[in-house]
Parts: C-alpha cells; structure tokens; sequence
C-alpha cells in the first residue's frame, strides 16, 4: 500500500496560505448541510467545539463520549491557561512571534503552515471564547488579563484561576449542550469507539460499544472526526485522567492511518513526585507556577536538612544558574530533563528522593502571602489535599511526569488523516507542536482545530459527494468490523488467565517509562523491544477479566485499552529507536553536546515519522514527511 | 509514610437498575496513608480480580477534583468528611486505623443507580440544555477586550462557573433537589455582561427543567457543606431573584393574567 503524505500546504507566503485555501475551498450551500453526516468521536475541546460548529452550520452531527457526560472530557483538568497574540500588554507579540516560539518550542519538528495558522486563529479563540461568558481572569478596569508561561518572553497567557481548561470546555460544551437541545448533535455517552469502518478506502463510520449494555453497534456517516486525545496512559503513572485511552486512534491506524511520531512525548516538570505503590496517577502543578515559584535542590548530596534548615549559599537554583535568561521559565522538556538530571546526581528531596522544590518563599515575602494566593490558591489547596503539606509554609516538591502527546495519527493541512474522510483533531493528531508542546497551547490548539479549521476544511471533502448515496450500517465491512470487535472482548473475557488488566498496564508502563521516558538509548530501547512482545503475549495468554459483557464493566474496558496500548507502545519505542537525534521531548542519550543539551540532526531527521500498520506493530512502515522550511531558519534551540 | 489497619469497608453491591442491591463488607488489612480512597478501592478491586469476582463498579476519571465524574456518599456524606474536596482527592490520612467506613452512592430519585456506586446523572446536563449557556455562534464574536468586565463581576461569575458537576449538591439534598447545580450555572452566565441578552429566557428554562426532574429547595443548605467546590448557597437567591424577574417581565404570561 502507498501512503500519501501529501501535506496540502496551500501555496503563497506564509501570511497568506490560509486566506488563500479559504477562497478555494469548495462550499456547501446551506440547506445542504443537513444531508451530510459527521461523526465525532470525542467532547473535549476540539470535539465539543467541532460537533457545536458543525451543527450550528447545520450538519447532522453525532458526537460519541465514554464519559457520562461530555462535560468530563479530560481538557477540563488543564490549569494554566491557553496563549493567543492577541498583544493586549503591548509587549511585542504577534502572529508572527507566537508562531515562531511555537515551532521553535517544538524544536523545529512541526509543519510550518499548520503553526502559522494555529497563530492566526489564537486571536478567534479569545474573542469566542469572551463571546460565549468564559470568565477569564481581569484587570480592575475591566480589561482581560495575562501572564507568562514556559518558553515564551511576553505575556499572552490568558487564564481562569488554575482552571482555564475546565472553563474553556465548558464554554465548548455548553455550545454542544445547545445544539444537543435544539436537535442538532445527537449525543451518545457512555460509549466508546472500537473500530473505524472504511469501505473503498474512505472512512464509512464507526463500530462502538455501549459501556453499560455491551451493545455492539455501527453507525454510518460522510466523515468522521477523531478527537479523542492522547495517549500518554502508556506510561500507565501520568497526569491523564483514568480512563484516557489510544484505542480510537489506534483502531484508526489499523485501518491505514499513519501515525506521526509516536515517540514525541511530552514529561511534564512539575507534577507531584509519587508517594507510593498504590498510586494511580500523577497531579500536574500548572507551569504557571514557575512565575513565581523558584525551582532548587540542595547543592550537596544526601543533605538531610528541611527545606527551611538549607541556606541560600547552599541551594542549588539550577534553572536560574543554566538558563539565566528564561530562568524558571525555561521549555517543558529542558526543565525535566534538568530535574531528572537533578534527582538521579542524588540531590532529590523528599521522603522518597525523588523530587525538587518549588519554592514560593521569595514570592511570598515579595508581593504578600494574599496575591500568592489570589494567584494560585486552588492549586496550593489541591497539593496540600494530596501531600498533606501546606505549601504557604514549606516549599512544593514536584517532579516529571508524562503529560501530553505530541505525535499521533498524521494529519495533512486539512486536519484529514491518510484515510479520506477521516479527520483527527486536538490531542489525537500530530499536527502542530512538533517534538515538545509550549504550556498554554493545548488549548488553543484544540479549538483552533475545532472552531476554526475542521468546519472550513470538512466542507471542502463533503462538497463532491452530494446526494451520493454512502455505504450503510448493512454494508459487510461495517459487519465484519462488529464482528471482529464483538470476538475480542468476547475473548478478554473467556481468556481465564491469572492476572488483571491493570497488573499488565503498571508493567507495561514500567518499561515504556524506563527505556522510553525522558532519556532514550539505542541499547534501552532494543531492551523494550525485546521485552514488549514477551508481556504481550502473555497479556494475551494470562490475562483475566471477571465480570460479563452485558454490564457496565470497567475491568473489561480497561482491558480492550490496555491491548491497544501495547500495541502502541512498540511503535512508540521503534519511532524512538529510528530517529537517531534528540528533539524536543524526544532524548536520545546519544545524541548531545558537551552541556547535555538536545541535539538535533537536521540533515537526516528534519522530517515527520509517519508510520503505516502492517499487521504487526513490529514490523510496521515507516515513511517520512519532509518539513519544509520557507520562512524559519532552523538554528540550535537555546533558552539561555 | 505510614499506614492505616484493619479497615472495614461497607460497600453497597447492586448489579444493575433493577436488582435489590445489597451492602457487602470488606476487610483493608494495610493501606498506605498516602493511598486516595479511590486508591484503597483500585487496591480492594485488585484483589476481588484476583479472587474471581467482579470489580466493584464506580465513577472517577480525572483523580485531581475537576472532572466531576467521581462521587460516593462516604459515612453518608457526599464526597466524604473533607470540606471542599471531590472523593477523588480525599486520602487515607484523613482516616484512621480500625475505621468502618460505609460508601454508597449517590441518593437521588433523579439519579437511578447504573450499578453498584454508578449512578445516571444525565438530567444535570438536561438543566444546561435548555438555557445554560450564551449562544454565540462561531465566527462572529466581537474584540474579547470589548466589553470590560468590572473585575468583581468576572471573580464572582467566576466563583460560580467552577462548578464541576458532580451532583453531590443533589445527593446531599433532603429533597434532592439541584439547585445548586442550577443556580451556579445561571449565576455565571447572568452575571456576566455577555448574558444579559439571554438572562431572562435562560433562567426561566433552567429552573422549570430542574423542576422536572428534581426536588424544591428548602434552604437546608446541605448542597453548600458537600459542594466540592464550597459554591456558596448565595447564588441560589440570584437565581431565585432572575426567575422572579424573568416571570414579570414576561410579556406573553402578564397579557394571559
């Protein structure tokens, strides 16, 4: 099979590419809208707000959400806040700059038309945003206010408290809930996707199960939206939420969607260290912190000393001391790796050594223990419920933890996947944060795909295909596809091994986090890849699911997503072992200068890795996209 | 780090919509004091796996308090003894050794049990789909700095937008009601300059589909204790006040007095 990775980059400078596909783009009249049928898989940001755009456009839309509700979406639990150029401060920023931090944020991995219209539309987001009552934090005159975040030298922040994702989507979903009220989005929850459904080659629906009576179904539709988030569950301790899966993505895949770069996964810096052997997950801290907070560690090894007890001479600022001019602020992936680099010289702190400070002390005696708090106090209450220490008196201890996935299925300029007629959005695709996300940009990215790029660029794919007839929920492949989904849950249930699914996940995710974590090794990597297929089968010989198909039951979800997670764990290791550079989130140990620092190997790897599903995560395709840079000079990253 | 002992859990069983339901008990030898109570229940799920039988159902997603999706009436309150925490963040220090601890779920007539501690709370998202929201489609929003917000107004709608859904507010209720729920949602939008144009249509819609599914407030002011959120019971006087408001000046119901 050939794999088109044409990327449809409109022609022009770059200023213009977007204006430029926009007045080519082929339309559908109005009261045609309605005959076509968009299926949307997911309610986070980018689906919520796709399904409420499409709709009030006046396609037949049909959103399908795992969750109760589709307000549970994991884009709720983002905190810091979503970037725009909006230059409110009037401190230099522009389109052109929050494009150029982005792709220089991504270590110059990303495409450049992608970035630049992802900059243009930030400036929309905002204005919508206000538009449909998110209370984003303010000024005393009334006027919206900003901060900083990592990577960036201006303020284009813009926030709600520590809860600017839980705002944004529920603005999103409330736009959703409108059209569910007016009969425009048809909702079906506590439903999760299992299979894509192509017939000659284009996407034809979905297959999903219902989570509470076990019913397989098909559902046929004109495209189909993937925008079901990340998968940095991989790992199984991350900041995701519970029940954040791969499996639509993957099952994409299978069915002859590339996947981009798996291996650019995002470690957080400041999450809370784990305590325990019964943790389930990892807390982020919002990056905004580092506005404030200092980061450090004990100069010298094994100091036992409280926090309080250590003098200013013999703490360790290494941030500040590395990267003087970002400081606190530097990039996501410089500031872990730097932690770890930190914690495994021996000087970590904590109960466990595994963590550094993150110290309000300073802030706290400069502008008052009140504006610390006006700032961060939900987020300071959150770490005290779960650590039980009251960071107004004793510095945070944080440390990295997987947070969010750069790569994932390859998308072209259009947001459309190598299968035509099948869409990914948000987290789900690859498209514009290259090896490492900046903070703040998640956000903005999955209601740029979702407000202001999908509903322009599904129109263009849907307009030829009027009053076609598609193929129908009857069609064989929608029945072999049901099939074929019915037999394997059927089989995790039947399978009367010893061990649950969860036993599987912490085992997988020890050895994806080891060998495929913050720091990657040729030699590391070839381990996980002898040692992956092994676990593999015996998940598949071992593995015991109690409960039946017929009710709701999460042992057995758990397993289908753990399946699908090996799967992609192999792929993610090869991709790491085949890109023979350090990039962004992306650390071969192999590949660095004298300070340690990423280094990247333009002339061989200044492509995107998009690999095709032969059967065999082992044996899957790679194929490449060149990047193409016509505006950006491609130069050594450095924050300092 | 230290651990709890000897925990008894009472947990109630019920293996769908239309079984009795049953409370089952459970022995915790050892759990670390760092353990969530989800975690203790992930931990006490690993073993019935192990043991053959089926995993006690119940709903979390996020773990970090603002995803809304978890609940449980711990010792018959709504997310457990700690003030302003979702379950999800409660943790086994706040527990000690030798507890009984009895976990249910929600108690609403308007949330019918799924399974075991799962309950349906889809009425909660009825409310917001018939007024809860500003309609504003794509595309034709003017400059966000437009309109300012006096600060006050922004924190106060702010105040009430961190509402993450849980329906605790409900099951804490005597009478079941959601307005808490409710009036946090209204609040919001009608405070904010962006919702006047819908203020008065939007409360009247909300109110009156709660009043389907759910109970009347009598100021008991339970929601306040249980809201992991600590949304103050202030915001249903505002509502109270809007649909009032909003009833006079209906046109169309004063000309049919």
């Amino acid at each position: 099979m050939t794999v088109n990775l044409e990327s449809k980059s409109p022609a022009g400078p770059i200023a213009d590419k977007w204006d430029n596909y926009k007045a080519n783009l082929k339309l559908v009249n109005p009261n045609n809208k309605r005959k076509f049928k968009v299926l949307i898989v997911g309610s986070g940001l980018a689906g919520a707000s796709a399904a409420a755009t499409m709709a009030e456009l006046g396609y037949d839309v049909e959103v399908f959400t795992f969750h109760d509700s589709p307000r549970r979406a994991h884009s709720i639990a983002a905190q810091g806040g979503i970037n725009a150029a909006k230059n409110y401060r009037g401190d230099g920023d522009s389109i052109y700059r929050l494009f150029y931090d982005t792709i220089k944020g991504g270590d110059f991995r990303s495409r450049e038309a992608n970035v630049y219209r992802l900059a243009q539309v930030s400036v929309n987001i905002i204005d919508q945003m206000v538009a449909q009552g998110v209370p984003f934090a303010r000024e005393y005159g009334g006027l919206l206010d900003t901060r900083s975040f990592g990577g960036a030298q201006l303020q284009r922040t813009f926030y709600a408290r520590g809860q600017t994702g839980q705002q944004l989507l529920l603005g999103a979903y409330q736009q959703l809930a409108r059209q569910i009220g007016l009969g425009g989005v048809k909702l079906w929850n506590r439903v999760e996707m299992l299979d894509v459904v192509t017939v000659d080659g284009r996407a034809a629906g979905i297959v999903t199960r219902d989570l509470v009576t076990g019913e397989i179904r098909s559902h046929a539709g004109h495209a189909v939206v993937l925008a079901t988030g990340g998968y940095g569950n991989v790992f199984f301790l991350s900041t995701n939420a519970m029940a954040c899966n791969v499996t639509a993505a993957w099952r994409a895949h299978r069915k002859g969607a590339a996947f981009a770069n798996p291996c650019y996964t995002q470690i957080h810096p400041t999450c809370i260290p784990q305590a325990d052997d019964t943790q389930s997950k990892l807390t982020l801290m919002s990056e905004s912190l580092r506005n404030d907070g200092r980061v450090w560690v004990p100069s010298a090894v094994g100091d036992e000393r409280a926090a309080a007890q250590i003098p200013e001479g013999e703490r360790d600022y290494y941030l500040e001391r590395l990267y003087p001019s970002f400081g606190n602020l530097a990039p996501r992936d410089i500031s872990s790796r730097a932690a770890k680099r930190a914690v495994d010289s021996g000087r970590g702190v904590g109960p466990l050594k595994n963590g550094v400070y993150l110290d309000f002390s300073d802030a706290i005696n400069r502008l008052g223990k009140e504006v610390v708090k006006e700032r961060y106090g939900n987020l300071f209450d959150m770490y005290e419920r779960i650590t039980g220490e009251n960071p107004y008196d004793v510095p945070m201890r944080i440390y990295p933890a997987s947070h969010y996935t750069m790569g994932g299925l390859w998308v072209d300029y259009e947001l459309m996947t190598t299968v035509p007629g099948l869409y990914s959005a948000g987290e789900a695709n690859f498209s514009d944060h290259g090896a490492n996300r900046l903070g703040a940009s998640a956000l903005m990215q999955g209601l740029a795909d979702g407000y202001f790029v999908l509903p322009y660029t599904i129109g263009n794919y849907l307009a030829p295909m009027l009053n076609q007839p598609i193929p129908g929920t009857d069609h064989p492949a929608f029945k072999a596809a049901e099939e074929e989904a019915g037999a394997r849950f059927s089989r995790y249930l039947d399978n009367k091994g010893s061990r649950s699914p969860d036993w599987f996940h912490r085992e997988l995710g020890k050895i994806i986090w080891t060998h495929c974590g913050m720091e990657r090794t040729a030699e590391g990597l070839q381990t996980a890849l002898s040692e992956l297929p092994a676990l593999y089968e015996e998940f598949q010989s071992d593995l015991k699911v109690t409960g039946d198909g017929q009710s709701i039951n999460q042992t057995l979800e758990k397993a289908g997503r753990v399946d699908d997670f090996f799967q992609l764990g192999m792929l993610m290791c090869r991709d790491a072992l085949e890109r023979n550079e350090s990039c962004g989130g992306h650390f071969r140990a192999e590949y660095q200068d004298e300070e340690g620092e990423a280094q990247r190997d333009d002339d061989n790897f200044a492509h995107v890795a998009a690999w095709e599903w032969t059967g065999d995560p082992m044996n899957a395709v790679r194929h490449q996209e060149e990047l193409q840079y016509e505006v950006i000079h491609l130069a050594k990253r450095s924050y300092k | 780090m230290s651990h709890l002992e000897n925990l008894t859990l009472t947990i109630w069983r019920q293996s769908g919509p239309d079984d009795a339901g049953h409370f089952e008990r459970y022995r915790i030898e050892s759990i670390s004091d760092e353990a969530s109570f989800l975690e203790m229940l992930d931990v006490l799920n690993e073993r019935l796996i192990d043991e053959g039988k089926e995993a006690i159902v119940f709903d979390h997603d996020c773990r970090e308090g603002i995803c809304g999706t978890c609940s449980l009436m711990i010792d018959g309150q709504a997310h457990g003894p700690q003030r302003g925490t979702a379950t999800c963040q409660l943790h086994m220090r706040k527990f000690k050794s030798g507890d009984e601890i009895i976990v249910e779920p929600w108690r609403a007539t308007a949330f019918p049990i799924i399974k075991d501690l799962m309950v349906d709370r889809s009425p909660l998202d009825r409310i917001v789909e018939a007024g809860g929201f500003i309609t504003a489609p794509t595309g034709g929003a003017p400059d966000a700095n437009i309109i300012p917000v006096p600060k006050p107004v922004a924190d106060a709608a702010m105040d009430a937008a961190e509402c993450i859904g849980c329906g605790a507010c409900v099951a804490a209720c005597p009478n079941g009601a959601a307005n808490l729920f409710t009036a946090a949602k209204v609040s919001h939008l009608n405070l904010l300059p962006q919702g006047q144009p819908e203020r008065w249509s939007r409360v009247e819609a909300m109110v009156e589909t709660m009043d389907e599914y759910f109970g009347s407030c009598t100021n008991h002011g339970e929601c306040e204790a249980a809201c992991p959120k600590s949304i103050s019971i202030d915001v249903i006087a505002l509502m109270h006040r809007d649909y009032r408001k909003a009833k006079f000046k209906n046109r169309k119901l004063i000309s049919q007095i």
